[in-house]
């Protein structure tokens, strides 16, 4: 027997790019897809592409993880989040490559973005117990009682997660949410929806319950209207609308006066602030009495 | 109990001068509305008409704005903080002296009881004033950063309840942040906010600082479009808020709503009966019921129902209900008739839905509008009673078991203002408080205001918190 050349190059084993719906990984319930492409146009993926009850499901899955993630302790919380990073640090080689193929970004840059994101979620997951403290307050009440005020997550955020940064962008606008204790459902850039979809597996394998964030990929147009009409979202970010959706989305949001987040344009690489974590919290005020 | 007889003690009305007519205020001046449209404000106690007062049209919510804009660009923007600041105080003062005329023509042009509008509304007014102006100098320390701006001009809408207090909740903020506004009180109460317009000519304002438009929905609808405004600030109905929340959605006005309730208030068996009973009695038959916050649910638990349910009724006994300016008066008359013809209707549907109606012998005066206080025992969480703001001096009670339940059946609502705990145990005070989805939780006490103390609602109460230091956000460029 004599060797007749090279062995076969080995074919790869492709990832089924699915939605993220309570800690499970379904395909669209629409059975439908869409082609994603690289930057210059090349097949990369089939992703789920979401309909209306994938959008409802969601909603639904957030809204039942919301009582058990916002009455979770904030250092739990803390720790939870920062083990995300932990997870994502470990596949920074693989979303840099997700990034690149996304964003045609160059290898550095990429690697930039992916550091960024990693170094972000840290920086979000660090505000779990400290936000009460910057945003609560004793207030010196004229009576016999004693008055305090507390930030409270508002519930299940919709998040319309930015078009051009897939996975920095994502971070910068999920975390913020979820750090305070609301539930999410995020969807993710329709255009380079990968890297936020392979995020849902460092999620999967995280200590994030089921439920707490939610990602959705598909069209704006069509899955962002019934997330901004669902009467059990009480919050939704319109960063990734384009602006003549955005304004019919923020007018459907008025329905049961959903809180709107509507930035203008963002510089993902610069500091944060508080802008995002703020949108998505109530101010409660306890009057205590005091007395012998 | 016995109720005893106490003979008429009203407050004079000679403290007040009504004019015969009043004009809108813009830019430091009283004018007639462009059009010479007009319409009356009554005495709901009495129906007797207190003045004519001027209807703003598009025209006039025009001239207001351009007002303000120029007073916020030549004047305001320019002051230095503290002198802000020290007009603030002038105000505050001036609302002090002039306090007993406040109440009085809040009384009559409202109805609620002097009581209230003496021991209450006024003097948290020029509390509101008072610590605002305090704030002028150091927003920097407020934690919006190192130094946040004001955001223009503001319009702002208010309701009847608390006519002077809400003006106050404002614009105090406003004004001290840096803003300068256009106000527009209820149809029903014009008449001290057009009275808080001469305080401003008293205290030296500069012109078009404040500005006062009196008129009805069309006319705050004009404000709230009027491009020339940065920002909205409304309270009032759920419904008209969601309505200004759409038409502001496609602008980058900052808004915030202060809108309806369904207050939960939850009294556990270790309650002091007769304390959560002058409570469950001052959260909903407090200003007639016109409360945004009142605790119109009450949640008994099943243990201490048919206690609390017989004192409740012992006390509401002894309850005075009739002239607003009666000193002992208790309860005074319903803001309007569309009000009370709203609280009836809402009534007859709770009876036809198989509550039961209750009111103590109450005699109702015969001219004016009047409601006596009324409870509906037998309610489920599905009746319109229970769901529905009644905005009127009407209870409906429930009754649960566990804390677990009290909690379902106080968040089953689509409003998130305010929710009332009773319980002499202060760890269950906390749990509770954690877990009601409600912006203000009253422990052992209800209808509590404080300037220093955030004010405003979750879900479709409503967004946004008026005082503290939280308040300051609404009004700055953060």
């Amino acid at each position: 027997m004599s060797d007749t050349g090279a062995a076969p190059a080995r074919l790869a084993v492709r990832k089924t790019y699915k939605l993220y719906i309570g800690g499970a990984f379904p395909r669209s319930e629409s059975g439908r897809s869409y082609v994603v492409t690289d930057h210059q146009g090349g097949f990369l993926a089939n992703a789920a592409l979401a309909s209306r009850k994938d959008a409802r499901d969601a909603v639904v899955a957030a809204r039942k993880a919301f009582g058990g993630w916002s009455a979770a302790t904030a250092y739990n919380r803390g720790q939870v989040l920062y083990r995300v990073a932990e997870l994502l640090e470990g596949r920074r080689a693989q979303f840099t490559a997700e990034v690149r193929a996304a964003e045609g970004l160059g290898a550095r840059q990429a690697e930039a973005v992916v550091d960024a994101a990693i170094d972000r979620w840290v920086w979000y997951a660090g505000w779990a117990d400290k936000i009460a403290q910057v945003r609560g307050a004793a207030n010196p009440v004229a009576g016999p009682f004693f008055n305090f005020s507390l930030p409270e997550p508002t519930g299940v955020v919709a998040v319309i997660a930015p078009e051009a940064s897939s996975l920095l962008g994502f971070v910068s606008v999920v975390a913020p949410a979820v750090v305070t204790g609301n539930t999410v459902v995020a969807l993710a850039s329709e255009r380079c929806p990968l890297p936020a979809v392979s995020l849902t597996e460092v999620l999967a394998t995280s200590d994030v319950p089921g439920g707490v964030i939610n990602v959705l990929t598909g069209r704006a147009a069509e899955v962002a209207p019934w997330l901004a009409s669902h009467m059990d979202v009480n919050a939704i970010d319109l960063t990734g609308a384009p602006d003549p959706l955005a304004d019919d989305l923020a007018v459907a949001a008025a329905d049961n006066l959903k809180r709107v987040l509507r930035p203008g344009a963002e510089d993902w690489t610069q500091p944060p602030g508080l802008k995002r974590i703020l949108a998505y919290l109530e101010t409660k005020t306890v009057w205590h009495p005091t007395g012998t | 109990m016995p109720k005893f007889e106490y003979a008429p003690a009203p407050e004079s009305r000679a403290i007040v001068s009504l004019k015969e007519s009043y004009g809108l205020f813009i830019n430091g001046e009283f004018t007639a509305s462009a059009d010479g449209r007009a319409f009356k404000t009554i005495s709901p106690a009495t129906e007797e008409v207190l003045a004519e007062v001027a209807e703003a049209g598009p025209a006039d919510v025009d001239r207001a704005v351009t007002a303000a804009r120029r007073a916020y660009e030549g004047t305001w923007s320019a002051l230095p903080a503290k002198e802000r600041g020290k007009y603030l105080f002038r105000i505050a003062r001036i609302i002090q002296e002039r306090a007993r005329e406040l109440a009085v023509l809040e009384s009559l042009d409202n109805g609620k009881p002097i009581r209230e509008s003496r021991d209450v509304d006024i003097p948290l007014v020029a509390a509101h004033f008072f610590y605002h102006a305090g704030w002028a100098d150091k927003l920097e320390y407020a934690g919006y950063g190192p130094a946040p701006k004001p955001l223009g001009v503001a319009g702002q809408v208010i309701p009847w309840n608390f006519p002077l207090l809400m003006l106050a909740w404002k614009i105090a903020p406003a004004l001290a942040c840096g803003n300068t506004v256009v106000l527009k009180p209820a149809e029903t109460t014009p008449l001290t906010a057009l009275t808080f317009a001469e305080i401003c000519l008293q205290a030296d304002l500069p012109p078009g600082v404040v500005n006062i438009l009196t008129g009805a929905g069309d006319t705050g609808k004009a404000l709230v479009t009027h491009p020339g405004i940065d920002k909205v600030a409304f309270t009032g109905s759920t419904e008209v808020g969601k309505e200004i929340a759409r038409a502001c959605a496609p602008t980058r006005k900052k808004v915030t709503l202060e809108l309806g309730g369904k207050a939960a208030n939850i009294v556990f068996e270790d309650a002091p009966v007769d304390q959560a009973v002058e409570g469950i009695v001052n959260g909903i038959f407090f200003n007639q019921g016109h409360v945004c916050c009142a605790g119109s649910r009450l949640l008994v638990q099943e243990s201490v129902y048919d206690q609390v349910l017989a004192s409740l009724q012992n006390r509401l006994k002894t309850l005075r209900l009739g002239d607003p300016l009666d000193k002992n008066t208790d309860v005074g008359a319903i803001n309007s008739a569309a009000q009370l013809a709203k609280i009836r209707e809402l009534s007859e549907v709770g009876e036809a839905e198989g509550a039961q109606r209750w009111s103590p012998p109450c005699e109702l005066p015969v001219k004016g509008f009047w409601f006596p206080p009324t409870v509906f025992t037998g309610v489920s969480q599905a009746h319109r009673i229970a769901r529905e703001e009644i905005f009127g001096p009407v209870l409906s009670v429930l009754t649960f078991r566990t804390p677990a339940e009290a909690v379902e059946k106080a968040n089953n609502t689509a409003y998130g203002l305010s929710a009332g705990v009773w319980t002499d145990k202060g760890s269950r005070i906390l749990w509770m408080a954690s877990r009601l989805r409600a912006g203000v939780v009253w422990a052992n006490t209800f209808n509590k205001f404080d300037p220093s103390s955030p004010f405003g609602g979750y879900k479709e109460s409503g967004y946004g918190r008026e005082g503290g230091r939280h308040g300051l956000e609404a009004y700055l460029d953060v």
